[in-house]
């Protein structure tokens, strides 16, 4: 149904890295992006690998939610994998007609698919364990710093999730006047591409006056239960480190110390 | 000092034209006056564009009077000082259900108001807990607002007011857009919030069903409250409600009618029952 839907896509279970704070997931993963680019040779790829493998396991998301992702991006990967095969220089390995793939090309080729695929798993591995409000929550607090430079974090942060709970709203509220054009004899589906963009005209236009509507409606309702920005706030569950966030820093230490070692040693 | 008093309070709408040159004034609130002590469950009675709803807005200071003074809790609505106090004090509920749930979890958009006024961690969690419970949504802490009928989306922003512990709750037209059970839900748990926990009520409603649970009535038209009293002498006055386009309920119209037909029955009739038992004393 459509009321359903929902955003991102959130597994829940009940496991370690669901229970971290967001803040350690953000950080995880951008130390692990950071990781893939870095790591070079053979025992760097097989860090990488273990510590993707040991995120997958430990939290309990089955292995063929994390592969749907990776739909979405086999024309880049393809593309990429191509150009990296086709066009690096270097010693022959074979020819094809007018193509030559060099031994650097299909080095390149595989370990750039290889880091494209742990990119995409890495990063889902996040949106997987952690649900939207968790995340808008966890870069609220990991952004707040940036308050003092007059960046209106707090205020984004509150953009984002009333988005998000305003999202289904919307949807549904889409069928419902696609509907009721219908019954009055709009045409959403015959027709070239222009003509069909033509005929979203009567969709949108009510949508946005209805979306602006409600915008309105919400902020007085958030003014009458004394909204006044992020100042003088306080949170019905405010973020708070765990040890398990705490070990979770030191491993994520360890693994980029180890990646920065084999690149520099090896 | 009554909790609130209105004195000659008015509000206009300025209409201007694309330069800004004002093309017209609609005067919302003409010269209105209110008394409502602590604790009373009041209605307001009115037909589309009788000021009703700006009337509601006044109280939680979301419009500023064109003149007149109102001053809620002792305090007078025009002072700048005064905004937060009074907005803490003076909740609201508003019509459309979807359009003031805020968070995406029942139990944080009840926490969203106590969150904005400062209250600290443990606090707010008894008071969610509290505010739920008292408007029976407990069992829905975790849900999605999406999932929840029009009756109990409307009692969990009742409950989010609630957590700010006001002492007085403003309701406009909270049940326009439900359906007659959550219709009766959300009376019910706004009846039991004035009787059990003390609270003013406020309900702004074009209801006549809903107004016979009030302790007292303001009925508006043009700006301007027009009657005000109990709702059996409200409903006593049949043609003068008429005369500001609004209905009495079923039984009390069944009543006046038998009434003007000739049979002896008392004026004012509310319910069933007292219909019932008037009638029985005839025969």
């Amino acid at each position: 149904m459509i009321r359903d839907i929902t955003i991102g896509q959130y597994y829940p279970a009940d496991s370690v890295v669901h229970r971290l704070d967001p803040r350690v997931k953000l950080m995880a993963v951008i130390l692990y992006v950071i990781s893939l680019f870095t790591f070079r040779g053979i025992w760097g790829f097989v860090l990488v690998t273990l510590a993707l493998a040991g995120m997958i396991k430990l939290s309990k998301v089955p292995f063929r939610f994390m592969v749907k992702g990776l739909k979405a991006i086999v024309i880049i990967l393809l593309i990429t994998a191509l150009f990296n095969l086709f066009l690096t220089p270097g010693e022959t390995w074979v020819t094809v007609w007018k193509l030559t793939i060099t031994k650097e090309g299909l080095k390149s080729a595989v370990f750039m698919a290889i880091r494209l695929i742990y990119l995409i798993l890495g990063t889902s591995t996040l949106t997987l364990t952690t649900t939207p409000n968790q995340l808008t929550d966890g870069m609220e607090k990991a952004l707040s710093p940036f308050n003092k430079i007059h960046v209106p974090v707090h205020e984004v942060a509150m953009m984002m999730s009333i988005a998000l709970r305003f999202i289904p709203i919307l949807i549904e509220e889409t069928d419902k006047i696609m509907k009721a054009q219908i019954a009055r004899g709009a045409d959403f589906e015959s027709g070239n591409l222009m003509k069909k963009a033509k005929a979203m005209v009567p969709l949108l236009v009510p949508l946005f006056i209805s979306a602006f509507r409600r915008a309105n409606d919400l902020a007085l309702a958030m003014e009458a239960r004394c909204y006044n920005g992020g100042a003088g706030r306080t949170k019905m569950k405010p973020l708070k480190y765990k040890k398990a966030d705490l070990a979770a820093y030191g491993i994520m230490l360890g693994y980029i110390v180890m990646v920065i070692l084999l690149r520099v040693l090896l | 000092m009554n909790f609130i008093e209105a004195r000659k309070l008015v509000h206009e709408y300025i209409r201007r034209d694309e330069e800004g040159n004002v093309e017209g004034i609609d005067t919302a609130l003409d010269g209105v006056d209110l008394d409502i002590r602590q604790g009373e469950f009041i209605a307001v009675l009115g037909h589309n564009g009788s000021g009703k709803s700006t009337l509601a807005k006044h109280l939680n200071v979301l419009l500023e009077a064109s003149g007149g003074t109102l001053w809620v809790d002792g305090k007078d609505t025009t002072k700048e000082e005064n905004l937060w106090d009074i907005r803490k004090n003076a909740g609201m509920v508003f019509q459309n259900p979807d359009n003031q749930i805020i968070a995406s979890v029942v139990e944080e958009d009840v926490a969203f108001g106590p969150e904005n006024i400062g209250v600290p961690t443990d606090e707010i969690w008894k008071r969610v807990e509290n505010s739920l419970k008292s408007v029976g949504m407990i069992q829905y802490r975790e849900h999605s607002p999406n999932k929840l009928s029009g009756g109990q989306k409307q009692r969990v922003a009742i409950a989010g007011v609630m957590a700010m512990e006001p002492k007085c709750i403003v309701l406009d037209e909270p049940t326009a857009m439900l359906d007659p059970n959550g219709r009766k839900e959300v009376l019910d748990a706004v009846e039991r919030l004035n009787k059990e926990k003390g609270v003013t009520v406020i309900l702004i409603t074009h209801y006549m069903e809903e107004v016979i649970r009030a302790d007292r009535v303001y009925v508006m038209d043009k700006g301007k409250v027009v009657m005000q009293g109990t709702p059996r002498s409200i409903f006593s006055q049949v043609e003068t409600l008429k005369s500001y386009r609004l209905d009495v309920p079923q039984i009390t119209l069944l009543a006046y009618e038998l009434r003007k037909a000739g049979l002896e029955i008392p004026e004012g009739i509310l319910t069933r029952q007292e219909l019932v038992d008037a009638l029985c004393q005839l025969y």
